[in-house]
């Protein structure tokens, strides 16, 4: 029992880490309708800002807020050097444009960072397992992911209902031309969009840095991940990425910690060990396949177009 | 007439270009150069191009020259190199692989065609057993040979019971069945998660923790094993859990891995302070030659590659078609090993020592491995009776 406990805030971390990636991405998928393959590499800069940042100021919070700002800088500068040339381009033109800047990311950091990769070491108050409920410890930095995602999550949601922001962002996503014939300026609120979403990726690949190493293509294995958090969830819906994000986090750290022992009660422990792993990894794309054959626009669709 | 000119010069160059191919030695060097595994591949091509300066970049007689290949870490892609570098390159040995599914794939095309394969790292149970071939030779280990050195190890330190945890490809699998023939105690549980996608260990960490077991044992290579020794330490089991490991700290990973790594012990066939004269120099000259680097257990076994190959190439002076004599030559290990003499099995594996390692503060104040003990003398793989050759 308590075991699944600890399971299942494995899973939750796993889910809010991937929601923050998929909000960025389905909110510049749904309101802007633009591909962005790029958004893996603003995760990647994320994290090589922050491990550069925290090193230089000797401080764990300043260097991460820091960092933070760059990424948004970053995201801001690139929507207006290049990728605001190709909103009128069909997606095939945005996906080839953005997997070349995937390119040119990945080799712009190494030729500044160099091919190693870097570590980004947590502070001593980070390190310690907390006690959350008798007799299960949990490591204080995968419990500082849940807290500050959920109050981000919590943030992106006032914002999004309750702002005059908010509402011409939903506006944006049901219907572009109409609120640009309403005389709001569109260039600029898809700017501060894309800035949003930029800022998101690096938070969620900041965040991810002290767990796993900070290195070239980082950002590409989660991606793919994201876009079926995106699609599960319906695309440019924050609520549909939230709930998909939770629920992919949980099926793939759950699946992996019982389908193991599940599987060895009907196969040999060696087959088992072995179709495990490869299973566990296929529930998630199952799931988007049930998905997009019974709902295809997704759970939580944001409004029609 | 202007015409026969230009063939007849044409045919001139083409002829002399071919005599320049025989007066050259050629070899192909498959390994991974891009994606976050390229600092193993950088690690094993300067200390490849290291023992060529060491050699004055001649064999033989004859100048060497050395094709580098990019396996991006993919089988189909370390399989399309070889070919490439076997049937348009025509190399005369082919060196590198750092992994064992990418070794596989690529095998069948370097042993069909006769081409010496001289693996510096994989060593996948096939290959010293059935798959084994008069044209393959491993300057490493089989891979179960380092995990039965370290179940060695456990049972000398009393240890009565284990949670094995690696990654689902070929050598992952090799790794923890190495030490479940050799540990005593009882394993409790055995975890193999996706590679290379899965960088995220904490359903794993959990079950290993709640399974009471005495220790862990993790074959993570690369950059997985600084995440698995980061996530290892935050879950706060370092102090509770006792780790063991294969392949998992390096020089390349300790300075990430930081003080993770210290005192989580390891077996290797290679440590960068044994001591031999021929390993000093191999040690003091990358230094030098590759300012702020440290080689490590990769870059000494492309080393002995490399002499490996001068060993053969020296014995028939240069003439690299008598590939029986080379073959003979190489199974006689006859070459000054940075790891200090060794043999070959009938399987062309060495039969070697494996040390005890540890992590510690060097003289510069920087984290280091250490030889702490000889784990096994002269131990050969387990597989060699199921290899075919005599």
């Amino acid at each position: 029992m308590l075991v699944l406990v600890e399971q299942s805030l494995n899973g939750l971390q796993f889910g809010l880490l991937l929601f923050l990636l998929a909000a960025g991405l389905t909110l510049v998928f749904g309101i802007m309708d633009f591909v962005n393959l790029a958004h893996g590499s603003l995760y990647m800069m994320g994290a090589y800002f922050a491990a550069t940042f925290v090193a230089w100021t000797n401080s764990f919070v300043l260097g991460i807020l820091m960092a933070l700002g760059a990424t948004l800088l970053l995201g801001i500068a690139l929507e207006f050097i290049a990728l605001r040339h190709l909103y009128g381009r069909d997606h095939l033109d945005q996906v080839l444009a953005t997997f070349g800047l995937i390119l040119f990311f990945n080799d712009a950091v190494r030729l500044i960072w160099g091919p190693a990769g870097l570590s980004l070491p947590l502070p001593s108050w980070l390190t310690v397992p907390v006690q959350i409920v008798p007799g299960v410890f949990y490591p204080a930095y995968r419990l500082s992911i849940i807290v500050v995602a959920l109050a981000v999550a919590a943030m992106l949601y006032l914002v999004v209902m309750r702002t005059r922001i908010g509402m011409l962002i939903r506006a944006g996503a049901s219907n572009r031309e109409m609120i640009g014939a309403l005389g709001i300026n569109i260039k600029l609120l898809f700017t501060l969009v894309f800035g949003l979403g930029a800022a998101l990726a690096g938070l969620a690949g900041l965040m991810q840095a002290p767990i796993l190493t900070v290195q070239i293509g980082m950002g590409e294995n989660i991606l793919i991940l994201a876009f079926v958090i995106i699609v599960i969830g319906g695309i440019g819906s924050i609520r549909g990425a939230f709930l998909a994000a939770i629920f992919v986090g949980m099926i793939d750290t759950l699946g992996r910690a019982f389908l193991p022992d599940l599987l060895r009660t009907v196969l040999s422990s060696a087959a088992a060990s072995t179709a495990a792993p490869a299973l566990s990894s296929m529930l998630i794309y199952l799931l988007m396949a049930i998905v997009l054959v019974v709902r295809p626009e997704g759970l939580f669709p944001a409004a029609k177009r | 007439m202007k015409k026969a000119f230009w063939l007849a010069g044409a045919a001139i160059l083409a002829l002399t270009q071919a005599a320049a191919a025989g007066d050259t030695i050629k070899i192909g060097f498959v390994s991974t150069f891009s994606g976050p595994t390229a600092v193993i591949g950088n690690d094993m091509r300067n200390s490849f191009e290291l023992a060529l300066d060491h050699l004055g970049r001649k064999m033989g007689g004859k100048p060497v020259e050395v094709i580098y290949e990019d396996d991006g870490q993919k089988p189909d892609v370390g399989k399309q190199k070889t070919e490439k570098l076997i049937q348009s390159d025509k190399v005369d040995f082919i060196a590198g692989y750092i992994w064992s599914n990418v070794l596989l794939a690529s095998l069948k095309t370097a042993v069909d065609s006769k081409t010496f394969l001289i693996s510096a790292n994989a060593g996948p149970s096939q290959l010293a057993g059935e798959l084994c071939s008069p044209y393959v030779f491993s300057t490493s280990w089989q891979n179960d040979q380092t995990p039965q050195a370290v179940g060695t190890y456990m049972n000398q330190k009393g240890v009565k019971s284990v949670f094995l945890i690696g990654p689902n490809y070929a050598a992952g699998k090799d790794m923890l069945a190495g030490v479940k023939s050799t540990f005593k105690g009882q394993v409790v549980g055995e975890e193999y998660t996706v590679w290379p996608s899965q960088l995220d260990f904490s359903a794993e960490l959990t079950k290993a923790k709640n399974s009471k077991a005495e220790s862990i044992f993790v074959f993570y290579p690369g950059a997985a094993g600084v995440q698995f020794l980061n996530q290892y330490a935050q879950a706060g089991i370092k102090g509770q859990i006792p780790l063991y490991t294969a392949f998992t700290i390096d020089e390349l990973s300790l300075p990430l891995q930081k003080d993770n790594a210290i005192g989580v012990p390891g077996a290797q066939q290679w440590v960068n302070d044994l001591p031999n004269a021929e390993n000093k120099k191999f040690v003091e000259d990358y230094r030098k030659k590759y300012t702020g680097l440290r080689p490590t257990f990769y870059g000494a076994q492309s080393y002995d590659a490399v002499n490996l190959i001068n060993s053969a190439v020296v014995a028939v002076k240069g003439d690299t078609s008598k590939k029986d004599e080379m073959k003979a030559e190489m199974e006689k290990a006859n070459f000054k090993s940075v790891r200090g003499p060794f043999k070959y099995g009938k399987n062309h594996i060495p039969v070697q020592n494996f040390y005890l390692q540890d992590v510690v503060k060097d003289a510069d104040g920087q984290l280091s491995l250490k030889t702490v003990a000889t784990i096994v003398k002269d131990d050969q793989d387990r597989f060699v009776d199921k290899c075919p050759m005599k």
